[in-house]
């Protein structure tokens, strides 16, 4: 049920992110979402993406230090609660959320927020048991 | 003004006999005491007997920075523990410390030597010395402490950093000395000058700077924001510590090396060869009256010229040039000695494997400042690819360089291939 995220390491300095995304354009991979974190320094971009093992080998033949992380993708409706129904249940079981970002759907009902939680097997097992819908990487990548 | 006319006066060919006699009690002393130099003469074929005169010196084989390491902790003394009385060390090549020792003896001659530079300074027990070499480990502060207590001057024992109190001090309590890197006494200038202290008011009348190289612009430029004479203290903790030469205030051309505790040579760092005298090289050091340690033609790896000519101060002793250069990849950051090696040997344990680095030296204000930029690698950046971990790799550079190294540097990682183009691990932008 785990979405397979990228993670690129980027400088903070002009030109590496545009960099980073002509390589994605040149291998004609789509990014489905997308969120950049970053500290002073550097920064970290994180992709999930149509075709994965496309786009971590065209990313590392460039030059660029990649690597893949597990993440969690939820739907709930698109609609006040939404999020918080999702942070009630994994708070109750002392699951922390490392980091997260969401995307609206194209028919624009649902929402998908991507986790990164420290133990995702069970954030899945308690999502599922409380009737969230996990979407499974496979599936997602296609969205 | 000599703090020991005798000896600092003696005709040359005095010194030298006297330097043959006690190079011979000391060659036999080590021989039959220490085992490395029992091993290295054995292995040049060379006997304490063979060695009649100061020329015949080139049969001894050379004791170099890497034995120290070979011999850690206390391998090279000389002495046994019950009389050592104090161990100070300074870095090594590699992540480890190089140790020395000293007898209750050892201390005295020091502060003897001590005594003597600051006396060649014009100092006396009328002084008050502002002593910001560091205390501790490093020989810096302990080493100058005693000597000037010898002399009878009042000492300051203020040690390095804290930059408010240091001027307030200097402000409050009027020391007429300073002692301390010349890299410090610039960027104390410049505090002073920025919280509106009149550094040129204060009544530091002189300054004894080393523990790093200095040009003579760096002297003018300390001597015109202090209003001071900037004279120049030399030595290596290896050999005892500061002390061992001292620009005397008569002559300010060069160090009068106390040639009746030391013999200095010159060679070609290349091969080995002992150079005429007055020629550039690297100097060796053996000394002569030193208990727990002794050294037997120790490579410093400071590049210098030995200045022959007779000294109006009246010194009968040779004297040494500034040393500006290393024939080895030694680093002076702050008066701290660092070998690259050193660095990577932390690199290499944090992540055990071997990350592209690159060491940026560089001066803001007085100040040598370290930038270390370390590639991320696949190890670096394999799991999660978070940065939690690399803030945390970050982190644990940062205080390993400070635990080991004693130096602070300010790390960054950056993407893989970016360093390699500039084809060096060192990049040096200060003009000494």
């Amino acid at each position: 049920m785990k979405v397979e995220q990228i993670s690129v390491f980027l400088e903070n300095k002009p030109g590496t992110l545009e960099h980073a995304t002509r390589v994605l354009k040149e291998a004609n991979i789509n990014i489905r979402t997308l969120s950049v974190a970053e500290t002073a320094d550097f920064g970290i971009l994180r992709l999930i993406v149509n075709d994965v093992e496309k786009a971590n080998k065209a990313l590392k033949d460039s030059g660029f230090r990649v690597s893949k992380t597990p993440v969690v993708a939820v739907e709930v409706p698109d609609k006040p609660g939404g999020l918080h129904s999702i942070m009630e249940v994994v708070s109750k079981e002392g699951i922390n959320v490392e980091y997260l970002y969401a995307f609206v759907e194209k028919s624009g009902q649902n929402a998908v927020i991507i986790f990164r939680f420290d133990n995702p097997e069970k954030a899945i097992d308690v999502l599922l048991k409380n009737k969230f819908t996990v979407i499974p990487g496979n599936k997602l990548y296609e969205f | 003004m000599t703090y020991n006319e005798e000896f600092e006066t003696m005709p040359r060919e005095v010194i030298k006999a006297l330097q043959v006699k006690r190079l011979q009690q000391v060659l036999e002393r080590v021989y039959h005491s220490v085992g490395f130099y029992k091993k290295s003469f054995d292995a040049a074929k060379v006997k304490p007997d063979d060695i009649k005169s100061i020329s015949d010196m080139k049969k001894l084989p050379f004791i170099t920075r890497q034995d120290f390491q070979n011999n850690y902790p206390f391998g090279l003394f000389s002495v046994p523990m019950s009389n050592i009385v104090r161990l100070h060390t300074a870095s090594g090549t590699s992540g480890k410390s190089i140790v020395f020792g000293y007898t209750k003896r050892d201390t005295e001659l020091w502060s003897d030597l001590i005594a003597r530079s600051l006396v060649a300074a014009g100092i006396t027990k009328n002084d008050i010395i502002h002593n910001a070499f560091g205390y501790g480990l490093f020989t810096g502060g302990l080493g100058l402490h005693y000597g000037a207590e010898k002399i009878g001057a009042s000492v300051i024992p203020i040690s390095g950093g804290n930059d408010k109190r240091q001027l307030m001090i200097l402000q409050d309590f009027g020391p007429t000395v300073i002692c301390s890197t010349p890299s410090y006494a610039l960027h104390l200038a410049e505090e002073g000058k920025a919280l509106g202290v009149d550094i040129k008011s204060l009544k530091v009348r002189v300054g004894i700077f080393g523990a790093e190289p200095w040009s003579n612009a760096t002297r003018d430029e300390i001597e015109k924001a202090f209003g001071i004479t900037a004279l120049d203290l030399y030595g290596l903790s290896e050999v005892i510590g500061p002390g061992m030469a001292i620009e005397c205030l008569e002559g300010r051309n060069g160090m009068h090396v106390f040639e009746d505790h030391f013999i200095v040579e010159t060679i070609d760092p290349k091969t080995g060869e002992v150079l005429p005298e007055g020629s550039e090289g690297e100097l060796v050091f053996t000394t002569l009256t030193k208990e727990a340690g002794p050294l037997i033609r120790y490579r410093s790896g400071d590049i210098s010229r030995l200045i022959t000519e007779p000294c109006r101060c009246g010194r009968t002793h040779v004297k040494m040039e500034k040393v500006l250069k290393r024939s080895d990849d030694m680093l002076i950051i702050r008066g701290i000695n660092v070998y690259p090696s050193q660095i990577e040997a932390i690199l290499v344990d944090i992540e055990g494997l071997k990350p592209n680095y690159q060491i940026i030296i560089d001066k803001v204000g007085a100040l040598d400042t370290l930038d270390l930029q370390v590639e991320v690698n696949e190890k670096i950046f394999s799991d999660s690819g978070s940065i939690k971990e690399l803030q945390k790799i970050e982190k644990r550079i940062v205080k390993d360089m400070t635990d080991y190294l004693g130096l602070t540097a300010r790390v960054k990682l950056v993407e893989p291939n970016t360093l390699q183009q500039a084809g060096t691990k060192i990049i040096d932008k200060r003009r000494i």
